[in-house]
């Protein structure tokens, strides 16, 4: 007798490919996919159920289907998706209760797994340059969807107190990237002039859409309770960021980041909540150990190679490609009668 | 031929000397007597080239700190080391107790109202030392906070001075410099030059202690003569929400040319290394211990600089 997994949100890009990705699993009989709305992506074998996880049915659709696995994917990051902030909190946190109430009273759910976000570190000038999962905010988040995503895991905290029984995981993601996924990350990167924080660069951290769910699917499937902090190797700095999409940024002056944010969301182009300024102004880093060492998972891509697989897929620095800027390079050089410096890669090969 | 022997001491030169060396390097292979092997104008051009072309698309690395060497080297030191060769004419002694490799942590007395000491030793390290080794200053959450001043101390290898960065350095084995005294000393008045202000928490100890690597003393002379703070204007301060408003003989009298560090003879010495080794396992947890070495070094810092004041012959020279 296989596993039943019921996967949360599903009606969205991850989560439709996460419930894709559990029919594959030899492991898994049965997945049941639930969300307010029907998905748009393909969800192949798995089963669709049009639930609210904000009352009561949820816990109809558990125990009929006897799960014993959910994996909760419903956490939105933006009020657009919810249609407005008061309804964005409600999915968000009135969800999780409910959907924690029913796996508490359930008798064969014996695995959580949470799909939350590195916002729930906030971020500011006191933070430490890699966050490790034990250490507390500095700058704890006061709004939107990095405050819901802490209280989120508030009560995912409560659950694993009161049901002992059931591996909880906790997967505190960096921002997902990649070439199908939509975020207010992807669409910040695709304007034409991205708007910064003068005088700050905030470092990012990046997880492919592809090794996130590879996170979520050994979760999954293997017994290993805790908190993991899941990020690829390495930092980008969002200056370099933005050369690397081939766009011009814009910075403005930190007493205007305020009313030039409310212009943007306003006009609908991109999330400028006061959270995600105070990201983009400071940025984070986190530590990586435990999701190599206890959870044995190790990402495929590093930050910067999933920056680059959506810069690619997207086309964005067709403008400003690096074949161009290399062309224009040895064409000024060659006026010299001079060879281009190799690149540090190839000098490093050398030396190898 | 024989100007192709000559060392250039300024190596920057006017535009017009790299393309006579190429004229004159052209024909001939370098003599073995050269030292300074000096890169020709084509190899400046296309080394200046593919410094703008990974700017532009976004092409280099920085460490998990938001170090970027690249940037530090080509650009951001720059105006720094001019003031390091010329104007502030920095002598380095006892650079061979800072080890080749491994973590070590430097400390260091602060002074100078803008803490231009800090960029000297990195500079005497990077520049001097024989491993041409990267500093990684440590800093205060007010630097990280202000606006290009906390941008460019990370990408010039800063972080927050914290016991979790601090120990991350150390164990990747950097070598981290931190100055106990920070605002303290920093923005102390002129009349109390050369007298170490109280020494923080001792986190610092705590760190190599943890980190088992070596604390080296390092005295800096000739920091608190750039900017002599003869007044702080603490209303206006608080107002900006500094930790102090310096006013000198030339600021703000002078407006803009009052910001012209005087050009004063500085020596950085690097002391003997204490060895925190032989401490048993958990001593970073035992406060008396970590209290008692605070004390030591701040100790020996203090004897290192009247030992360095006694034997300056003037300020300036």
């Amino acid at each position: 007798m296989g596993q039943v997994v019921l996967v949360t949100g599903v009606s969205r890009y991850l989560g439709a490919r996460m419930a894709r990705i559990l029919t594959e699993e030899p492991a898994v009989d049965r997945v049941i996919g639930v969300d307010v709305v029907a998905p748009r992506a393909d969800i192949g074998g798995a089963e669709f159920v049009r639930a609210d996880i904000r009352n009561p049915i949820i816990a109809k659709v558990i125990n009929a289907a006897s799960v014993d696995t959910v994996i909760h994917m419903g956490v939105l990051a933006t009020p657009v998706q919810a249609g407005g902030r008061m309804s964005m909190k409600e999915i968000n946190v009135i969800g999780t209760m409910q959907l924690l109430a029913a796996c508490q009273k359930s008798a064969t759910v014996r695995r959580l797994v949470v799909k939350s976000t590195s916002s729930v570190y906030g971020a500011g000038p006191r933070d430490p340059a890699m966050f490790g999962e034990e250490v507390e905010p500095r700058h704890s988040p006061s709004s939107g969807w990095a405050k819901d995503s802490a209280e989120v895991e508030a009560y995912v905290r409560g659950f694993a107190r009161r049901r002992p029984d059931v591996t909880v995981t906790n997967l505190r993601f960096a921002n997902f990237i990649g070439p199908g996924v939509n975020t207010p990350m992807t669409s910040y990167f695709s304007l034409p002039a991205v708007p910064t924080v003068a005088g700050h660069d905030a470092r990012l951290q990046f997880i492919h859409e592809d090794d996130g769910l590879e996170a979520l699917r050994i979760a999954a499937t293997r017994d290993t309770a805790g908190l993991f902090n899941i990020a690829g190797d390495g930092i980008i700095l969002l200056s370099q960021a933005i050369r690397k999409a081939g766009r011009a940024s814009l910075p403005v002056p930190s007493p205007l980041v305020g009313m030039v944010g409310r212009g943007f969301i306003s006009a609908g182009l991109a999330d400028f909540s006061p959270e995600q300024v105070r990201f983009l102004t400071y940025g984070r880093g986190m530590d990586t150990t435990r999701m190599r060492e206890v959870l044995g998972f190790e990402p495929t891509h590093t930050s910067m190679e999933a920056f680059e697989d959506f810069v690619a897929a997207r086309r964005l620095n067709r403008h400003v490609s690096p074949q161009r800027v290399a062309a224009a390079e040895s064409g000024l050089l060659s006026l010299f009668g001079a060879q281009p410096e190799p690149s540090p890669v190839t000098q490093e090969a050398d030396h190898a | 031929m024989p100007e192709a022997r000559v060392i250039p001491f300024d190596r920057d030169g006017k535009p017009g000397d790299g393309q006579s060396r190429v004229g004159s390097d052209a024909g001939s292979p370098p003599l073995p007597g050269s030292v300074i092997d000096e890169p020709d104008f084509d190899q400046r051009l296309a080394s200046a080239l593919a410094f703008l072309r990974h700017r532009i698309t976004g092409d280099y690395e920085v460490d998990e700190f938001g170090f970027d060497p690249e940037l530090q080297d080509k650009v951001l030191m720059e105006p720094f080391r001019w003031l390091y060769n010329n104007w502030f004419r920095v002598e380095t002694r006892g650079l061979e107790n800072v080890p080749d490799e491994g973590g070590a942590l430097v400390v260091g007395n602060h002074s100078g109202v803008i803490a231009l000491d800090s960029l000297m030793t990195q500079l005497a390290l990077l520049d001097h030392h024989p491993a041409r080794r990267r500093l990684r200053p440590l800093g205060a959450d007010l630097v990280f906070s202000t606006p290009f001043v906390g941008e460019y101390a990370r990408k010039g290898g800063a972080t927050l001075a914290s016991a979790a960065d601090s120990e991350r350095l150390l164990a990747q084995g950097e070598l981290v410099g931190v100055w106990p005294e920070g605002f303290k000393g920093v923005g102390k008045p002129f009349s109390e030059r050369y007298k170490l202000q109280r020494f923080g928490r001792g986190g610092f100890v705590s760190a190599a202690l943890k980190g088992r690597v070596p604390i080296i003393p390092t005295a800096i002379v000739g920091a608190e003569e750039i900017y002599p703070m003869i007044g702080d204007a603490r209303l206006l301060a608080r107002v900006l929400g500094l930790p102090y408003a310096p006013i000198t003989p030339t600021f703000p009298w002078l407006g803009p040319l009052g910001l012209i560090p005087l050009p004063s003879k500085w020596i950085i010495m690097f002391g003997e290394p204490i060895d925190t080794s032989g401490y048993p396992e958990d001593a970073a947890e035992d406060p008396m211990l970590v209290f008692n070495l605070t004390d030591q070094v701040r100790e020996t810092i203090q004897q290192q600089l009247y030992r360095l004041l006694v034997q300056r012959r003037s300020v300036f020279v």
